[in-house]
């Protein structure tokens, strides 16, 4: 079990989440969606997402997500060049329900501008823009 | 919105509920979706729904009245038996799906679809109304789905009515269910076994704790609508607004064996007659994701593989109902497709978002019951 809400994240208003690391120079962020929006979705039974080598940009779909009840859109919390997908999902989308910020993480990209960070929430902001939204 | 006498138990249960045509419903409960399925098919569900609407025929002449309305013979039915059936327009457009319950040779009771119980009850007063009686008791009355293959055996200790010896589709319109006077019927919208029990508004919040203590006892629960919708599609049992309306017919539903053209007359009679004759063009039809997606309401159908050779330009059809069939471990749907295509292993894509992935028709439900577990 991970936090509600991990302090080490960027979060989005459309409840995706981005979390930074550094390698050999080269800033990436694995990206996945919070926990409220799984408890949202309900049941996750399908992850479409993009291929690596695909790049994917901010604010933009990069993939959806079928419930039981719906499909939802997903939006890149930042862009990037993808360099690795999680592909366990694909057999077992309830990784999404059980651990959405690790075993559920969707992809990881190769940031190129990390500036865009900067119109991300905290995991404080993101929390107050929850209890604002009424929920 | 309206709420149902069970309102505060969903809250209490911590329901997420949901506006359902101007009801508020639990959608699912903490458990998710997938659990209360599961519960569903192998132990026991617990279903509010009493949103639903009943509404009474009283009179000498009532028989006659409720057939003018509905496309089944209702010369079948005796006391203490129901049949499922659907009321036309003269059109053989479909107004509702509906269980008709015949109590006495005087008194029929039939369980309407909330979304239209507002104008079945004004279609009904219209043509019932100058034969016989027409009450509308769904303000009044409790209901309560309880399904599943324990259903059965976690009931019986609630009553002293031997449940075994009731048929499906029959009935007892006046006993006792957990201290609570009830009616019972073995009927409901899941394909499992079970039972819709039916009891005074006021009543239903005891009679609902009382059953979900014996449902917890097997491992059952309380069921939403979101599983409620995953467990009929599953069964492929039409949901009326989706698969049924009034744009559609019974007979191109799949749904000819509840249309009786030959016994007493009733509206949309000739119309259907004439349909029969000519033949129809389009049916409903189930089918299964061969490819990697799911259809969902309106999606539109292709005919022929995805692949460029044989993709059809122009959609023929559109899908009414379609979603994960979890017991099955396979996405569904349900559409109107020319009759041609009504055969099993008819290829057919669904555009799922700008996306066309291939599909299968089947012939039958999705899932079927194994008849045993429950009659054990």
């Amino acid at each position: 079990m991970s936090a509600q809400y991990p302090d080490d994240l960027f979060y989005t208003k459309d409840h995706e989440w981005a979390r930074l690391e550094e390698r050999d120079g080269q800033k990436l962020a694995t990206i996945g969606v919070t926990r409220f929006a799984v408890d949202q979705l309900g049941d996750v039974t399908q992850v479409d997402l993009p291929k690596e080598g695909e790049t994917v940009k901010q604010s933009e779909v990069f993939g959806s997500v079928e419930s039981v009840k719906a499909v939802s859109d997903l939006f890149a919390p930042i862009s990037g060049k993808v360099i690795k997908v999680n592909s366990p999902l694909g057999d077992s989308p309830e990784y999404v329900n059980e651990d959405p910020y690790d075993e559920g993480w969707m992809i990881q990209v190769a940031v190129g501008d990390a500036k865009e960070l900067d119109g991300l929430l905290d995991a404080a902001a993101y929390q107050a823009f929850l209890r604002e939204q009424g929920e | 919105m309206q709420r149902t006498p069970l309102y505060d138990a969903h809250l209490r249960l911590g329901a997420k509920m949901v506006d359902f045509g101007g009801w508020a419903m639990p959608v699912s409960y903490p458990g998710g979706i997938l659990d209360e399925h599961r519960a569903t098919r192998e132990a026991v569900g617990v279903f509010d729904v009493c949103h639903m609407g009943e509404l009474h025929f009283r009179g000498a002449r009532a028989a006659e009245a409720v057939q003018r309305l509905v496309t089944n013979d209702l010369g079948r039915l005796t006391d203490g038996r129901a049949l499922y059936t659907v009321a036309c327009l003269p059109s053989g457009g479909i107004l509702d799906d509906l269980i008709v319950y015949r109590i006495a040779a005087d008194h029929f009771l039939t369980v309407v679809n909330a979304s239209t119980l507002e104008k079945d009850r004004a279609w009904f007063f219209e043509h019932a109304r100058p034969l016989c009686d027409v009450s509308d008791a769904s303000a009044e009355t409790g209901l309560i789905a309880f399904q599943g293959p324990g259903a059965k055996h976690t009931l019986q200790p609630l009553t002293k009515l031997p449940l075994g010896e009731l048929p499906r589709f029959g009935f007892v319109y006046r006993c006792d269910i957990a201290g609570v006077a009830a009616s019972i019927a073995r009927t409901g919208y899941t394909g499992e076994d079970g039972f819709e029990i039916f009891c005074a508004a006021t009543d239903a919040p005891a009679l609902w704790d009382r059953l979900l203590e014996a449902a917890a006892g097997v491992g059952g629960k309380a069921v939403g609508l979101g599983a409620r919708d995953t467990l009929r599609l599953e069964a492929r049992l039409p949901l009326y607004g989706n698969d049924l309306d009034e744009t559609t017919t019974p007979l191109e539903a799949g749904l000819g064996w509840v249309v009786k053209l030959d016994g007493a007359d009733f509206i949309g009679r000739d119309a259907l007659r004439a349909q029969k004759t000519a033949g129809i063009t389009r049916k409903l039809c189930g089918f299964v994701m061969t490819g990697r997606g799911i259809a969902r309401h309106g999606y539109p159908i292709y005919p022929g593989d995805s692949a460029p050779s044989g993709a059809g330009a122009e959609p023929i059809g559109a899908t009414t109902s379609g979603g994960p069939a979890p017991t099955v471990g396979k996405n569904v749907g349900l559409g109107y497709l020319p009759v041609t295509l009504d055969r099993a292993g008819a290829r057919i894509s669904v555009d799922c978002r700008g996306k066309r992935v291939d599909a299968e028709v089947v012939q039958g439900p999705f899932y079927t019951r194994d008849k045993e577990r429950g009659r054990a």
